[in-house]
């Protein structure tokens, strides 16, 4: 148990790479940080590979339960004397272990996070070849793993919340990258930003469960949910913490009303794109919608709403994917769509074929943005699909594996994301309830405008009539074989990974699902008996084996879905020349616009939640509140503390003054003025001249004298 | 040594304040090196203090006593009395940290009347420490106004362009809250006479007596008693809206005296309501209007203080109101009274020491290079310091409590203590805190805003473009804060140990039902009763008739 027993080591070993490169970056070769950033991940992926066979043979044994360790304590003191109370008025003690647990469910993101992660390492040595900061870009990107892989490995729902948040502050940090252009460091507030505001949700969640549960554990979540009936009150707080959880997700996971950030993100470099926001970062609200599905299954609206927005997202961002021009952003909603698709997958309970969209997914969306990125690189930096055009002949590597990536994820067989796709829309068909089959048409919709969108791309750029300058075309030139190389790895990947999920109604025997039945199997059967159907719960495994005509119905609906996509964007851009028309520009230029400018989703937020534009001249949102916070603190808090100095000074002048002038004034000056005035006349005797006092004394005693004598 | 050994950390710095008297004041560096010794030796000194602590820290009551009660002025009943518990001892630490980074920090930025400013930054420390040591509340009262002058000098003499105002608002809005609690003090210390005939200023005797005044002279009465008490450390924490002082005082304030201001003085205000408000008025606070005004003022300002920081456009104030938002969360920590509140509020105070006093630091870099603290004036800083830009973000991390840092670990604790109350003033626990928590996502807006207008983007300002980076000095102020970030992220039990018996204590005395199972809870609960004579008492008592309640 070499690996299993050490898989500490995974995420640590992106560590040293991340904080040796912070550090000492500035002084390395490239081509040392080459070795050390591209080995560690390297060595993470060989050790993943090792611990999850290691773990497969050894859940053989162990009745298919999470491998849990524990290394230590990180919050808490671990004396148990740190006490909180429970719903039920127990005593909990507040504790969060620093502790990894590998399951089935972890297993998958760990593979596809440190593969695809690798291959993302290789290709970015030949793409940031000539960047500045080449040191500092494959520290961040290993930072980022060592995140990512806390997140997949945490044991409990505090340590996830570390790796959600440290892949945020990747994602903000390579975003960007870039900082000396405004519009990317924008773009990384507004995701770090955005992202916070899903972290809150998140956070208050995280609350509830350990209110509810007393721990913040996976094992002891999912043993609380498990244990017998919940009463009323209880299953109202799951409900709670489950959407404050999946409010969580949404940011995260770029879903509706927190996809925002996601378009934007595109400002940092390719392969961040396509590592961070499209593989595996943007996957963690999945993961964790899945992690806590136990629970999700407790609380119906809950998964509702996950439903519902998921499906709202798919088609929403789908309808702004058919008109964009910028190759990135074309991926970016296409992105935020299939991740839709995923949460609609949770939503209704088909939580196997939501984690089989996103292992698919991590192919051929990494596979389109490196590919993305190669065509920007043979094109000088250029990102408009309005200049491109017939590079089929010129860049062929990457054109053909940019194709298997759209045949991909427009679900045409036998390509990954056909399957993947294809039981996604099946378990929404067959989920009980009208307001599914709703669902269900919005999800096919979406897959119709994904094949439109997508091919829309592909002829854009690789067909059609070259639209770009004559010194643009000059420079066209395949990318260098670190970049190539990945390409054809993933387009590998793109083509067989769907094979691991080949459904039963076509011959196979959905591996997949088999494999993360320990993590999903008793919350699907719960489901069934929180409504009242346990005894269906045999039947509808049985119905299962066989399958029913509908299943090949829809399957045949969706694959003519992704052709009329194809055809409709072949008539529309196959031979595009310069100043070529958008069919949707032609039928109604009102949507077009709407569409082109996303909505005006953007515009919005900035008047009513930022407050960075002004309504009429005032300003609302946060912006606004801060300045007239700020306004109120300078003049009522701080006024009054001032008018209280005011009252203060006043009222002593008021006193100095009456001091001055009444109290010394006319009670005791005053009656030393009087006393002045009344002794003027006395005064006027006292002339100070000593022959005027011998004068005034001889004429006195003579005046004496006389009177005697004469009296 | 061990029996002293309070005292010897206390005075310290005084020795050498007193030392430096000595010095003529034209020898500027033989000053600076004495200072930065004797800083240095302070926290040195105080280290020792760190195992033994640790060997004692889950015995009850306080460690390290000194002194006994009444021997100082036997005939008012004074003492000199010195002891701590973990959450003294945690602000202790931080106080001679700071105090050491504080006064490495000044090397350059002071060089007028070097003399007397080290030897008042001195004093100010020895001020510092004597009120989170004293037993006694004599001794806590001199140390408490002994600590103003030196501060109300600092800002006065080495401040900008308005320290005036500055430091006479600091100095009279701080005395305004003492001169309150002075009356409250002597109310205690009559009462205690009036119960068991004795003048003590001893806090472990009045923690005896206090909490009966409830009894004694009714809710009213407490409750005014109370307030005297709430007036000084709201002043002091601030709390909304007696905030408005630490704004001005710290855009006046030399960076040194900032760093130990947000750093250390703050604390004050927070250690007083955990040291006396808590267990001298048990039951005022549990009072739902009492508990309910403290909760929204902790709440106001925690969003309030986040929303006035985001417009702020002089980097000195955007920290300061920051300040008022985290404080905001301690005071939140404190008045939700459960054990988890009070560690993360003492943990976040420690924190807050921590970042915030970096973010002065990082402030004050920039105001030694180019003499101006107005955020418009920068930009595109980190292409020029790299250095300076990555420990800046660090610190900005830690600040807006991102996990692996230490903020993280004191605000999610508040936050579940808060949560996790069943009722709070007629609310329930989760009521207030999802009040806080848009606080978190504020920090991220105005830390990132301000990081995004000072260090990204092109030097657009010519006076900008030769800035150098961190000197080997500079780096060494901000190491040991970056170092306790990272230990308090990744490895917080320490800390959460060393608080968890000070924090069950005052929890046990507050709600002697706390923790206990639903249904044993009426049988368990002890209420304070009323002493068995109540009105003779206050009839009798020696309390003078100015301050008798109504009964």
């Amino acid at each position: 148990m070499l690996f299993l027993d050490h898989i500490w080591i995974i995420p640590l070993l992106p560590a040293f790479g991340g904080a040796g490169m912070l550090f000492f970056g500035r002084k390395l070769q490239k081509a040392t940080v080459n070795v050390v950033c591209v080995g560690m991940v390297g060595l993470a992926f060989i050790m993943a590979c090792g611990s999850v066979l290691q773990y497969t043979a050894w859940a053989e044994t162990h009745s298919h339960q999470p491998y849990q360790t524990i290394l230590y304590t990180w919050l808490g003191g671990d004396t148990g004397h740190l006490i909180y109370p429970t719903h039920d008025g127990a005593q909990a003690p507040f504790q969060a272990d620093a502790g990894l647990l590998l399951d089935p469910l972890s297993s998958i993101w760990l593979l596809f996070v440190t593969g695809v992660g690798m291959l993302i390492h290789i290709y970015s040595i030949g793409y940031m070849a000539h960047e500045g900061g080449y040191y500092r870009f494959f520290g961040y990107l290993n930072l980022f793993m060592f995140s990512m892989l806390t997140l997949i490995l945490a044991n409990n729902y505090v340590l996830l919340f570390v790796g959600w948040e440290g892949v945020g502050l990747c994602s903000y940090l390579l975003i960007g990258f870039y900082f000396h252009r405004k519009s990317a460091s924008d773009a990384a507030n507004k995701a770090f930003i955005v992202n916070r505001i899903g972290d809150s949700g998140f956070i208050l969640g995280m609350f509830f469960i350990a209110w509810l549960c007393g721990s913040l554990r996976f094992v002891d979540v999912n043993a609380f949910a498990h244990l017998g009936t919940h009463s009323p009150e209880t299953l109202k707080y799951i409900t709670a913490a489950t959407l404050l959880l999946f409010v969580g997700a949404c940011g995260k996971s770029a879903q509706l009303p927190l996809y925002v950030w996601l378009p934007d993100a595109m400002e940092g470099p390719t392969p961040v794109s396509a590592l961070i926001h499209a593989a595996t970062m943007v996957t963690a609200g999945v993961y964790m919608v899945a992690r806590s599905n136990a629970l999700f299954v407790l609380a119906p609206t809950s998964m509702k709403t996950v439903a519902i927005v998921g499906a709202l997202t798919a088609i929403f961002a789908a309808s702004i994917g058919l008109v964009q021009n910028d190759i990135k952003r074309v991926l970016a909603y296409s992105t935020v769509s299939q991740l839709g698709y995923m949460f609609l997958a949770l939503g209704v309970g088909a939580f196997a074929a939501g984690v089989f969209h996103v292992f698919t997914h991590a192919f051929f969306k990494a596979l389109l943005f490196l590919g993305a990125g190669s065509v920007i690189h043979a094109m000088s930096g250029e990102q408009d699909m309005r200049n491109m055009g017939a590079l089929e002949k010129r860049i062929p590597v990457t054109y053909w594996t940019m194709l298997i990536a759209t045949l991909a994820i427009s679900g045409i067989p036998p390509f990954a994301g056909f399957f993947s796709k294809d039981e996604i829309l099946w378990q929404t068909w067959t989920s009980e309830g009208d307001a599914y089959r709703i669902l269900w048409v919005i999800g096919y919709v979406t897959a119709l405008m994904t094949a439109f969108y997508m091919f829309r791309l592909v002829y854009l750029t690789f067909y059609s009539k070259p639209r770009m300058s004559r010194e643009v075309e000059h420079h066209i030139h395949e990318s260098p074989k670190s970049m190539i190389v990945p390409l054809v790895i993933l387009a590998v990947m793109s083509l067989f990974a769907g094979f691991l999920g080949w459904p039963r109604s076509l011959g196979g025997s959905d591996h997949f699902a088999r494999f993360l039945d320990p993590v999903f199997a008793r919350g699907e059967a719960r489901t069934l008996i929180e409504e009242g159907k346990a005894g269906q719960l045999v039947a509808a495994e049985k119905e299962e084996e066989h399958t029913s005509p509908t299943e090949y119905l829809l399957m045949v609906l969706s694959v003519a879905a992704a052709g009329v996509g194809w055809y409709m964007a072949k008539r529309s851009y196959a031979h595009a020349h310069t100043g070529y028309s958008e069919p949707i520009k032609a039928a109604s230029p009102a949507t077009y616009k709407i569409l082109l400018n996303k909505y005006y989703v953007d515009e919005g937020y900035d008047y009513l939640f930022t407050g960075r534009r002004k309504i009429d001249g005032v300003r609302l949102g946060a912006m606004g509140l801060g300045e007239a916070s700020s306004w109120f603190d300078a003049n009522v808090v701080d006024g009054a503390v001032n008018g209280a100095g005011w009252i203060t000074r006043t009222t002593a002048r008021l006193s100095s003054w009456w001091d001055k002038w009444i109290i010394d004034g006319i009670g005791v000056n005053g009656p030393a003025i009087l006393a002045r005035m009344l002794s003027y006349p006395a005064r006027l005797f006292e002339l100070g001249l000593v022959q005027w006092y011998a004068l005034v004394m001889t004429v006195g005693l003579v005046g004496f004298v006389f009177y005697y004598v004469y009296h | 040594m061990y029996s002293h050994i309070l005292s010897i950390v206390l005075f310290t710095p005084l020795a050498g304040a007193i030392l430096l008297l000595f010095v003529p004041k034209e020898n500027k560096d033989a000053i600076r090196w004495i200072a930065n010794i004797f800083a240095f030796g302070g926290f040195l000194i105080s280290l020792p203090l760190v195992p033994w602590f640790w060997n004692l820290r889950f015995e009850p009551g306080f460690k390290f006593v000194e002194g006994s009660a009444n021997n100082w002025i036997p005939s008012i009943g004074a003492g000199y009395v010195l002891g701590i518990d973990g959450i003294s001892f945690l602000l202790i630490m931080l106080t001679t940290l700071l105090g050491w980074i504080s006064i490495l920090s000044s090397w350059t930025a002071i060089e007028n009347r070097v003399k007397e400013y080290y030897v008042w930054f001195l004093v100010l420390q020895t001020g510092m420490l004597g009120v989170f040591m004293a037993l006694d509340f004599f001794l806590f009262f001199v140390f408490w106004e002994a600590m103003l002058v030196p501060m109300y000098l600092l800002i006065g003499i080495w401040g900008g362009p308005r320290k005036l105002y500055a430091a006479i608002k600091f100095f009279l809005y701080t005395l305004a809250g003492s001169v309150l609690m002075l009356l409250g003090i002597l109310f205690l210390y009559f009462h205690h006479h009036g119960a068991t005939g004795v003048y003590t200023f001893s806090i472990p005797e009045l923690y005896k007596t206090a909490p009966q005044i409830y009894y004694d002279y009714g809710a009213s009465a407490a409750t005014l008693l109370f307030l005297s008490f709430f007036f000084a450390f709201a002043i002091k924490v601030p709390m909304f809206p007696f905030h408005t002082w630490l704004p001005d005082a710290h855009v006046e304030a030399p960076t040194a005296g900032s760093v130990i201001l947000a750093g250390v003085l703050l604390k004050m205000g927070t250690y007083g309501f955990i040291r006396f408000s808590l267990p001298f008025f048990p039951d005022v606070l549990m009072h739902t209007r009492v508990r309910f005004w403290v909760m929204a003022l902790s709440v106001i300002a925690i969003l309030y203080g986040a929303l006035v920081s985001l417009m702020q456009k002089d980097m000195k104030k955007l920290v300061a109101y920051s300040s008022v938002s985290h404080l905001g969360f301690c005071t939140l920590g404190i008045f939700a009274l459960s054990p988890l509140g009070l560690s993360g509020s003492v943990l976040q105070q420690i924190n807050h020491g921590v970042s915030t006093g970096a973010l002065f630091l990082i402030v004050g870099i920039l105001y030694e290079r180019r003499h101006t603290r107005e955020i418009a004036e920068y930009g595109g800083i980190s292409s020029v310091m790299p250095v300076y830009a990555t420990i800046t973000m660090i610190m900005f991390l830690s600040s807006m409590g991102l996990p692996l840092l230490n903020g993280f670990v004191g605000e999610f604790s508040i936050l579940q203590g808060t949560f996790m109350e069943k009722e709070i003033a007629g609310h329930p626990g989760w009521f207030w805190a999802a009040w806080a928590v848009p606080g978190v996502i504020l920090a991220a807006a105005y830390l990132l805003w301000l990081y995004q207008r000072v260090f990204f983007g092109t030097v657009t300002n010519p006076k900008n473009e030769k800035l150098h980076d961190l000197t080997p000095r500079e780096i060494a102020t901000f190491a040991p804060l970056l170092i306790m970030a990272f230990w308090i992220g990744l490895y917080p039990k320490p800390f959460f140990q060393i608080l968890e018996q000070p924090v069950n204590q005052l929890v046990q005395n507050i709600r002697p039902d706390y923790g206990k199972p639903a249904g044993t809870m009426n049988a368990s609960v002890q209420p304070r009763t009323a002493a068995p004579a109540r009105q003779d008492l206050a009839k009798t008592g020696g309390i003078p008739s100015l301050l008798r309640g109504k009964n």
